[in-house]
């Protein structure tokens, strides 16, 4: 009964949402103020539904429904109760129908939290969501029901779980990248209501932006616990692979970056409004093309699960429709919303710029990279493969992102309209100077070698450091005290800073990793050891233990530092009972300038096994980078600019501190 | 003219984005065309591998392909611990008595013969033949990657299909019965 | 009006040598990065020479793996395509599907003795991060008619 109230939830939502994409647009058009008011209710229609259908799909999983096909074949009555709830959208029509849930989640949001928005745009943005929720509630409905029942074979249990994502970092990975993905249809919707209605102003940029952070820290969070998961569940010790399930959630977080920075210059300038449109719209459809290009089978990948060309095709139609008809109406409507005010070669708006350049390049290079060996293909014939390596990734990716780093400083301590080549010599020499010459020093006395790679990195993150303390204090130099002077800094200012922080910790972090790293493959029988770095690595042999869906063979490693005892690391190689799986745990010790990482390779007789040990300081300073990314994204978000209310507040709150520099300045 | 063109410019270059992912959508479209997804079986028309292997009862002794050839095969790799198995059994122990000229094989895992009797024991024997396969030889041979796996034999000892999961009337039905009709 | 000329040149040129340097860096970077797959039939009539890092796609060969013998983590085994075979060596952990009579994919470079040396090596139904072009091979050598290539 359950599973039909699901199916019977999903399409009362997909009627809610058919109206939803109609009235309110009908209201826009003939001026009708109750139309235009529907609106509200209906999303919040929509979204109960949602949640009722998705309680039933959670439902059918941990109350073991093997009557559905979807439940018979993601799970299985071994299934420890968590990864039963995890394996709701641990496939195709799961994660689909979550996908549909986060849409309806988001426009919901921006139905309660935009009580201020002209009636009339709100009723077009929710509108735009709507058409979002109804595209893909029938893609699910005809195609991919998660409540499809095998009523006359129902199967005694399932088949269980990918073994792959049996593990938590998958439970809290895909929502967090959904959120992501599905949030910029906020924008999205928000720049085709500014193309429909040809008003695109500093109001329109202040509603966008935090409904921008707020996906954009998601979609930074969902990426980093995906290499997380890389890191430690796929066994080897890699935590970036340049691989197309990578490269899909990586471009729309780029074009995201570029759209967060174009979206301050036309709320503060009111230029560039055409470009942020272009990037709101570039944004969605990367992330369209992210969570399908990869469910399609367009590209293999570790998280195509489920590969069926027909429903690809199906997917890629509704993807065309979306994205070709938003950029027909930009192609149209753009010239409404041209921008006009003057800068100069060296303000702010133009180093900007620069930084959207360069992201949007890097975005055209990977997704050139992605696409390749499909071009490839297409050009000399099917016979012809090739694939692209992380070595193309990393010649185009590192360069751009060192060149993006310099401008980083310069554009953040630089003002809107003109800064004075003389005030950022000022302000930016002395921190030039002290960045190099102590990221050469620093490497040097610390490790004694000549290393020019992590001369660079430590500069360039010395550079971001550096810069965001001189700007701090020049920003606070008039005040009374620093603190005063801190306590009068906007918290979109903090949440840049922590953000362009977050990115110096990852620069440093990936740097030291993969030029520090000590990494060894041995092959040990049981008492062996070998020593890396200032640790001794004692291999104890391996027994086989119960789990409860698997039977692993557990290896004992202990380690030691300075001839005592540290600690003892227990990798794992499961066999998964319902698929005969074999999958490799990895045990990882994880510190804050160094992981410690142990992981089973094959059995060589005896018992001797290949063990792959790491010594990888600082990686965890990544994710750490990653974490301060977001939250200066969230950061941001909480300052009072935001709220729709204090609008006029604001206009005199920025001019004020510019002004001021550009006292002391001159 | 001067008036005109450049203003056709801005207009042109307003199309740039719809072109570029015009391309895209082009080169999706060959991409999704062009991926037939089948995944077939390197062993299909060739011969079962060579074996000799212990039965799961000690008394009978060791089976070897010889001894088993002649009649149509269907060998199925199964485990007590095995859920899909389990779900797969009714229906084995069905064929087991409607098709009397094929010859069941069973071929269980190693992790516990003990249980794979008590298995048999109390929910009916299905196969003519169990075989343990003891150091896991012919699962590589065969390329097996989970349980359960069915394989179709003929006479003469081809493979005629292999099957990934478990075997319901249905599948039976669609799959397994197209095959017989060719050999019967 | 002027200052509005200069500015456009500027930014003109700053796109113009952006995009150069772009187009150079991916010339240079394909170069590096690209992996073009040969089978063993391929590599055996020396469609490349020893050095140049290629990928290689085919069968382990049954009975060809040796591992327990090998000093180390050194592992051999022969990769066909049932036409040729190809002898590769290894030194690292195994991946969790890698079996004889399966398919396998492996980097690396041929040495002057003609054996690969692989760097990295991948196996079939190891969802670990394989793409579609390497599926597809593995696919074409699994499906490799057995008649063409009858020894």
């Amino acid at each position: 009964m359950i599973p039909e109230l699901g199916n019977f939830s999903l399409v009362l939502a997909l009627s809610l949402a058919v109206l939803l994409s109609v009235v309110p647009m009908i209201g826009v058009q003939k001026n009708n103020e109750l139309l235009m008011t529907l609106s509200r209710p209906l999303c919040t229609g929509v979204w109960v539904f949602m949640v009722i259908s998705f309680g039933c799909l959670a439902y059918a999983f941990l109350d073991d429904d093997f009557s559905v096909a979807y439940v018979a074949s993601n799970s299985n009555s071994l299934l420890p109760v968590y990864y039963k709830f995890t394996a709701v959208w641990g496939g195709h029509e799961g994660s689909l129908l979550l996908w549909v849930l986060m849409v309806a989640s988001w426009t919901y949001a921006v139905s309660l939290f935009s009580r201020n928005l002209p009636l009339d745009i709100l009723a077009r943005v929710l509108a735009v969501m709507g058409i979002i929720s109804v595209s893909f509630l029938l893609f699910m409905l005809f195609t991919s029901n998660p409540f499809d029942r095998l009523l006359l074979n129902t199967p005694a249990d399932g088949t269980d779980l990918n073994p792959l994502l049996q593990d938590f970092g998958i439970i809290v990975h895909p929502p967090f990248l959904y959120m992501g993905y599905v949030g910029f249809s906020v924008a999205f919707a928000f720049a085709i209501t500014a193309l429909l209605s040809g008003k695109m102003d500093a109001a329109w940029a202040r509603w966008t932006k935090p409904w921008t952070n707020a996906a954009w820290a998601f979609l930074t969070i969902g990426i980093a616990l995906g290499s997380w998961w890389a890191y430690y569940e796929l066994g080897w010790g890699g935590w970036w692979f340049w691989d197309p399930s990578e490269n899909v959630a990586f471009m729309p977080w780029l074009v995201g970056t570029a759209l967060i920075h174009s979206l301050s210059v036309t709320e503060k300038r009111g230029v560039f409004k055409s470009w942020t449109a272009l990037l709101a719209i570039a944004a969605f459809s990367l992330s369209l093309l992210g969570t399908f290009i990869i469910r399609s089978g367009l590209l293999t990948s570790v998280h195509a699960f489920a590969v069926d060309p027909e429903r690809g095709m199906v997917l890629m139609a509704i993807i065309l429709l979306v994205i070709g008809s938003s950029l027909f109406l930009y192609a149209l409507r753009a010239p409404v919303v041209k921008g006009i005010a003057s800068y100069t070669a060296t303000s702010r708006e133009v180093f900007l710029l620069i930084n959207n350049i360069i992201l949007v390049v890097s975005v055209a290079m990977i997704l050139l990279g992605t696409l390749y060996p499909l071009i490839h293909e297409a050009i000399y014939g099917e016979a012809n493969k090739v694939s692209v390596g992380a070595p193309y990734f990393n010649a185009i990716f590192l360069p751009l992102m060192g060149l993006i780093v310099i401008f980083l400083s310069i554009g953040s301590i630089s003002r809107w309209k003109k800064t004075s080549m003389d005030y950022l010599k000022s302000q930016l020499l002395k921190v030039a100077v002290a960045s190099v010459l102590l990221g050469i020093v620093i490497p040097l006395v610390v490790t004694r070698e000549v290393n020019v790679p992590i001369f660079i990195a430590v500069a360039l993150a010395l550079w971001i450091i550096l810069g965001i303390g001189r700007d701090i204090l020049t920003k606070t130099a008039n005040k009374a005290s620093l603190l005063e002077g801190l306590k009068s800094l906007s918290l979109s200012y903090y949440g840049m800073q922590i953000a362009h922080l977050g990115m110096a910790v990852i620069i440093l972090g990936v740097c030291l990793t993969s030029h520090y790293s000590i990494e060894e493959d041995v092959r040990l029988a049981p008492g062996e050891q070998i020593e890396i770095g200032k640790y001794t690595f004692t291999f104890q042999g391996v027994n086989r233990e119960p789990g409860p869906n698997y039977a692993a063979d557990v290896g004992t490693i202990e380690v030691q530092k300075n001839n005592t005892t540290y600690m003892t690391l227990y990798p794992e190689k499961r066999t998964y009972f319902a698929t005969g799986t074999v999958q490799t745990e990895a045990d990882i010790d994880v510190g804050f300038t160094r992981d410690l990482f142990a992981a089973l390779g094959d059995p060589r007789g005896d018992g001797a096994w290949v063990v792959r040990l790491h010594v990888k300081p600082f990686v965890f300073w990544i994710w750490m980078g990653a974490f301060l990314m977001a939250a200066g994204g969230i950061t941001a978000i909480l300052d009072r600019r935001y709220r729709v209310r204090e609008v006029r507040q604001q206009e005199t709150v920025t001019k004020t501190p510019g002004a001021m520099g550009s006292l002391k300045g001159a | 003219m001067s008036d005109q063109s450049p203003k056709n410019n801005m207009r042109l270059k307003l199309f740039v984005p719809v072109a570029v992912f015009l391309i895209l959508s082009g080169l999706f479209f060959f991409g999704l065309t062009r991926d037939p997804n089948v995944v077939p079986s390197a062993l299909v028309d060739r011969p079962l591998p060579e074996f000799t292997q212990p039965s799961l009862y000690p008394e009978e002794g060791v089976f070897s392909k010889q001894e088993l050839l002649g009649d149509i095969l269907l060998v199925n790799i199964w485990g007590s611990w095995c859920p899909p198995c389990h779900a797969e059994h009714p229906f084995f122990l069905e064929i087991s008595e409607t098709e009397n000229d094929i010859t069941m094989v069973g071929i269980s895992y190693d992790y516990s013969m003990e249980e794979d009797r008590l298995f048999l024991e109390e929910r009916g024997n299905p196969f003519d033949y169990n075989v343990v396969d003891l150091d896991g030889s012919l699962r590589i041979d065969l390329g097996v990657t989970g349980a359960p796996e069915t394989f179709l034999v003929d006479q003469n000892g081809m493979i005629l299909h292999r099957h990934i999961g478990a075997i319901d009337s249905i599948i039976w039905k669609d799959i397994f019965v197209p095959f017989l009709e060719q050999i019967r | 009006m002027l200052i509005h000329r200069q500015q456009k040149l500027a930014i003109v040129l700053f796109i113009i040598s952006g995009s150069a340097l772009a187009v150079g860096l991916v010339l240079f970077a394909l170069n590096e990065g690209l992996n073009v797959f040969y089978t063993p039939t391929e590599v055996s009539e020396g469609a490349v020479p020893a050095g140049q890092s290629f990928r290689i796609g085919g069968m382990v060969k049954m009975g060809s793996l040796e591992k327990e013998s090998l000093e180390g983590t050194e592992i051999n085994f022969v990769a066909t395509d049932f036409c040729n075979d190809v002898l590769v060596s290894y030194s690292g952990p195994l991946p969790d599907l890698f079996r004889e009579g399966q398919g396998v994919v492996a980097d690396g470079a041929l040495n002057e003795l003609g054996t690969f040396q692989a760097t990295q090596i991948l196996a079939k139904h190891d969802e670990n991060y394989m793409s579609a072009e390497v599926k597809a091979s593995l696919d074409a050598v699994e499906d490799a008619d057995v008649e063409v290539c009858q020894q």
